[in-house]
């Protein structure tokens, strides 16, 4: 076996990932563990600075529910989400984020984020929901207040964790190797946190030569989140529910701002509006197509009608919408040159705060938005739970916002613990709470932080690790690395092997299986029963051949991890998809045997628990049960 | 090849302890090539084109070049980016240039405290209040008007 050191870390309260939720998570348990004596810490496959989704920085925080500036209550955030998701939702759990989120977002601007203000010092909205800020550095500074809490002692990066460590049913540690030294970790912690993000790549991407990276969901999540609760035997929720964004073409530069804040149309080839000539089509999808604002998959939908009637492309009118705000000020000169200005600006802010692959598009085909539109697009499927997706865990919400209908199947002893003791999650890997973002995911991290620091008080103690389990989890976490030493060198090229594969074309094939029968891109996004159970076939060969996998070092042995949690990421998506049968997210993918919203049978969660002992997957149909809707 | 380093300005950071550009690429792509003591990117088609390792490096030895199958070439983005504010020059495939310049952050770096001087709060940890609450709230906090 790989000569690697085996490193044991002793924990009270271990936080996995460093993103948004983690984050909140690091600097809210930092102070309740303070207070009481227990030590926190914290594990990041990246540098802290620049991990995550929000690593190149983001232009917008998504989730401020303004309680302070009394125009919006916590129900009104929670109808938002609920109507949103076409009625699958834990109000719980999204109220519980609600009622924290201003908190989160005011600590930010303390902390040094720039949120734009208007004259009379109140935030600038996007929208509703949506506050402006300049976002090069959002990451950089809530990593510092997280840093600033634990201290960097206990903070361990480019550790990749893989396995979670559950011992008597309960959840006491993880395994994980570092990228950058022959070193083999375990941690062991009396209360655990695993928060790294969603999950890209499952689903082959529109570009594949060079732009393979270019997806609108960073190349480095991969599902880690997902595999590592699901392998602990925690069930899962709305696995099915996948986020389609549509973006600008190719580069996938944000929407929002233009759609919200410079109210632009958007119009197909014949200049027609998908929006207003297809608006009977939202009947099909009621009560959920007829409130306002229109669910995010139902206007993805109505621009896919028109792409599969050969309407597109679809263009994004930012030369009329820029100049239409200019307009305003026709009669001032002076203020027409500085409005014209300001808008150019925020147009370029906008892409540069947050995917500068898109201004680089721009600056090279030689757009510039106030003389002329650019094309929109749908992107590939990705797994999201905290933006308009809703995948993840099924975790129980806080005690005290459950009614008597629902606190039997929704509470369980502590918020934020999955199904399995001492396991808690929040951000990307908690499910069925959507739409929190960067902020509602920070605040999140914070709700588990400090709920995983109650839980090490109450039960003290977590039970010691097995040696054999350790050394068991060794051989086969550094497996890949064995097998291509031992056979590498039997062929001229050690790329084609008969005896192993290697992560990217392994990745490849895994994408290609999702995209023909799974519902990507290149199927419409539309599949079916015998398309789905093809799938699984398909997948079945793929997880025995994931034993051959080999890496030639340590960033290959983190690729070959990657893309077995991508693979099981992809089993629970065509599992649940299988076991929903209806069509409820016509624009994030659509049954073609079962096109219909089926309102009797299926308002309800649809959820799988895979079983460590037997390795089988179970569905369970949970009801949905609501605390605000009247 | 989305971020590439330019061999005559990349020092391999000789003056720091690691290099910059492999200490901050979030998907581990960068690495410093001991023979030649230059800096890499070994997997360009998983390059998100974040310019993080743009931003970072001492010496503007990372540029990006808009990935090859879809971006037509000759048009550059660069940043400086400095301790309060960026500076973005973006140079058109026709030419044209445009300069942007945006704040990044309002605090010193470094100085991000936790609780953001806001009062700690009631310090109970069985009561649903987080660090920070009410006061970072600011407003009438369990109003969920049922
Ligand atoms: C392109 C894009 C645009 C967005 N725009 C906005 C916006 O404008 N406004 C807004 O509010 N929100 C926006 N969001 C949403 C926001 O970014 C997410 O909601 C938020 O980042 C989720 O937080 P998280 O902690 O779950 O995941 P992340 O922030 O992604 O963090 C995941 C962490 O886990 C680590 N990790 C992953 N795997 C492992 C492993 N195996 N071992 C150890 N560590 C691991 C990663 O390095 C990272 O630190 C956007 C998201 C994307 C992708
Ligand atoms: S641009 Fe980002 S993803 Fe690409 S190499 Fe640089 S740091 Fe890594
Ligand atoms: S940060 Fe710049 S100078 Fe340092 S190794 Fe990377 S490219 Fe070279």
């Amino acid at each position: 076996m790989a000569n690697f050191e085996t490193v044991k870390v002793e924990t009270d309260v271990l936080i996995i990932g460093g993103g948004m939720s983690a984050c909140g998570a690091a600097v809210e348990a930092a102070y309740w563990a303070k207070k009481n004596g227990l030590k926190v810490t914290m594990i990041d496959k990246a540098a802290m600075d620049r991990s995550g989704a929000v690593a190149m920085g983001l232009s917008a925080i998504n989730q401020y529910v303004d309680l302070k500036g009394g125009k919006n209550t916590i129900k009104d955030y929670v109808d938002y989400v609920r109507n949103d998701l076409m009625g699958i939702t834990r109000e719980d759990l999204v109220a519980n984020i609600a009622r924290h989120v201003d908190s989160t977002v005011h600590l930010f601007e303390k902390w040094g984020l720039p949120i734009w203000k208007d004259e009379d010092g109140n935030y600038v909205h996007e929208g509703r929901w949506q506050v402006m800020i300049n976002g090069e550095s959002y990451k950089v500074i809530v990593a510092e207040a997280a840093k600033n809490a634990i201290g960097l002692d206990n903070i361990y990066e480019r550790v990749f964790i893989v396995e979670p460590i559950v011992v008597d049913g309960r959840c006491v540690g993880a395994a994980g190797f570092s990228t950058r030294e022959n070193k083999f970790y375990v941690f062991h912690a009396k209360a655990v946190y695993a928060g790294m993000g969603g999950a890209v790549h499952v689903f082959k991407p529109r570009s594949t030569g060079e732009g393979l990276g270019r997806a609108w969901y960073p190349p480095w999540n991969t599902g880690s989140s997902l595999y590592f609760s699901a392998r602990a035997g925690a069930e899962q929720t709305c696995q099915e529910v996948r986020f389609i964004p549509v973006r600008f073409k190719d580069g996938y530069g944000p929407v929002g701002a233009w759609f919200l804040l410079f109210k632009s149309r958007a119009t197909n080839a014949m200049g027609g509006e998908y929006m207003v000539e297809r608006r009977d089509e939202l009947e099909n999808w009621a009560p959920y197509g007829k409130v306002k604002p229109i669910p995010a998959n139902l206007r993805n939908w109505l621009g896919m009608l028109d792409i599969m009637e050969g309407k597109g492309p679809i263009f994004m009118r930012t030369e009329e919408a820029m100049q239409k705000i200019a307009d305003a000020y026709k009669d001032d000169e002076k203020g027409y040159k500085k409005k014209k200005k300001e808008l150019e600006n925020e147009a370029w802010e906008d892409f540069l705060d947050m995917t500068i692959s898109q201004a680089l598009l721009w600056a090279a085909s030689n757009v510039q938005p106030e003389e002329r539109s650019s094309e929109i697009a749908a992107a590939e499927p990705y797994f999201i739970g905290s933006h308009s997706g809703a995948s993840g865990a099924w975790v129980s919400g806080p005690e005290d916002i459950q009614n008597a209908d629902t606190k039997d199947e929704y509470f369980w002893g502590y918020a934020q613990m999955s199904t399995v003791e001492g396991l808690f999650h929040a951000g990307d890997a908690s499910g069925a709470s959507s739409h929190k973002f960067s902020s509602g995911s920070h605040a999140e991290g914070r709700i588990a932080g400090k709920s995983a620091v109650k839980y090490a008080m109450d039960k003290g103690d977590a039970p010691a690790i097995p040696d054999a389990l350790i050394e068991e989890m060794k051989t086969a976490l550094l497996a890949p690395l064995d097998l291509f030493e031992q056979k590498a060198n039997t062929t001229s090229d050690n790329d084609i092997n008969p005896e192993y594969m290697r992560p990217k074309m392994f990745m490849f094939r895994l994408q290609k299986i999702m995209d023909e029968y799974a519902g990507g891109v290149s199927a419409q996004f539309t599949t079916n029963k015998a398309s789905l159970e093809r799938a699984l076939e398909l997948l079945e060969m793929l997880k025995e051949d994931s034993k051959l996998l080999a890496a030639e070092d340590l960033h290959e042995l983190m690729r070959v991890w990657e893309n077995i949690q991508r693979m099981w990421q992809a089993e629970v998506h065509v599992r649940t998809m299988l076991f929903r049968e209806e069509t409820r997210w016509p624009g994030y993918y659509f049954r073609a045997d079962t096109p219909t919203m089926d309102e009797t049978n299926w308002l309800a969660f649809a959820n799988a628990k895979w079983d460590p002992a037997t390795g089988e997957w179970e569905m369970i149909k949970r009801p949905v049960k609501y605390i605000f809707k009247d | 090849m989305p971020s590439y380093v330019i061999l005559d300005k990349c020092d391999g950071c000789k003056a720091l302890d690691k290099t910059a550009c492999q200490y901050i690429c979030p998907n581990d792509l960068m690495v410093l090539n001991k023979d030649l003591m230059k800096a890499y990117n070994r997997e360009p088609e998983l390059c998100w084109e974040c310019y993080n390792c743009v931003k970072i490096c001492p010496v503007q030895a990372i540029e990006v070049r808009g990935y090859a199958d879809f971006v037509p070439m000759g048009a550059t983005v660069s940043p400086m980016r400095g301790s309060d504010s960026i500076m973005w020059t973006v140079k058109f495939r026709n030419g044209t240039l445009k300069r942007f310049k945006f704040p990044i952050r309002t605090t010193e770096e470094g100085t991000a405290v936790p609780d953001g001087g806001f009062a700690e709060g009631d310090g109970d940890i069985n009561s649903p209040m987080l660090f920070t609450e009410p006061e970072s709230v600011r407003a009438d906090f369990f109003k969920l008007n049922q």
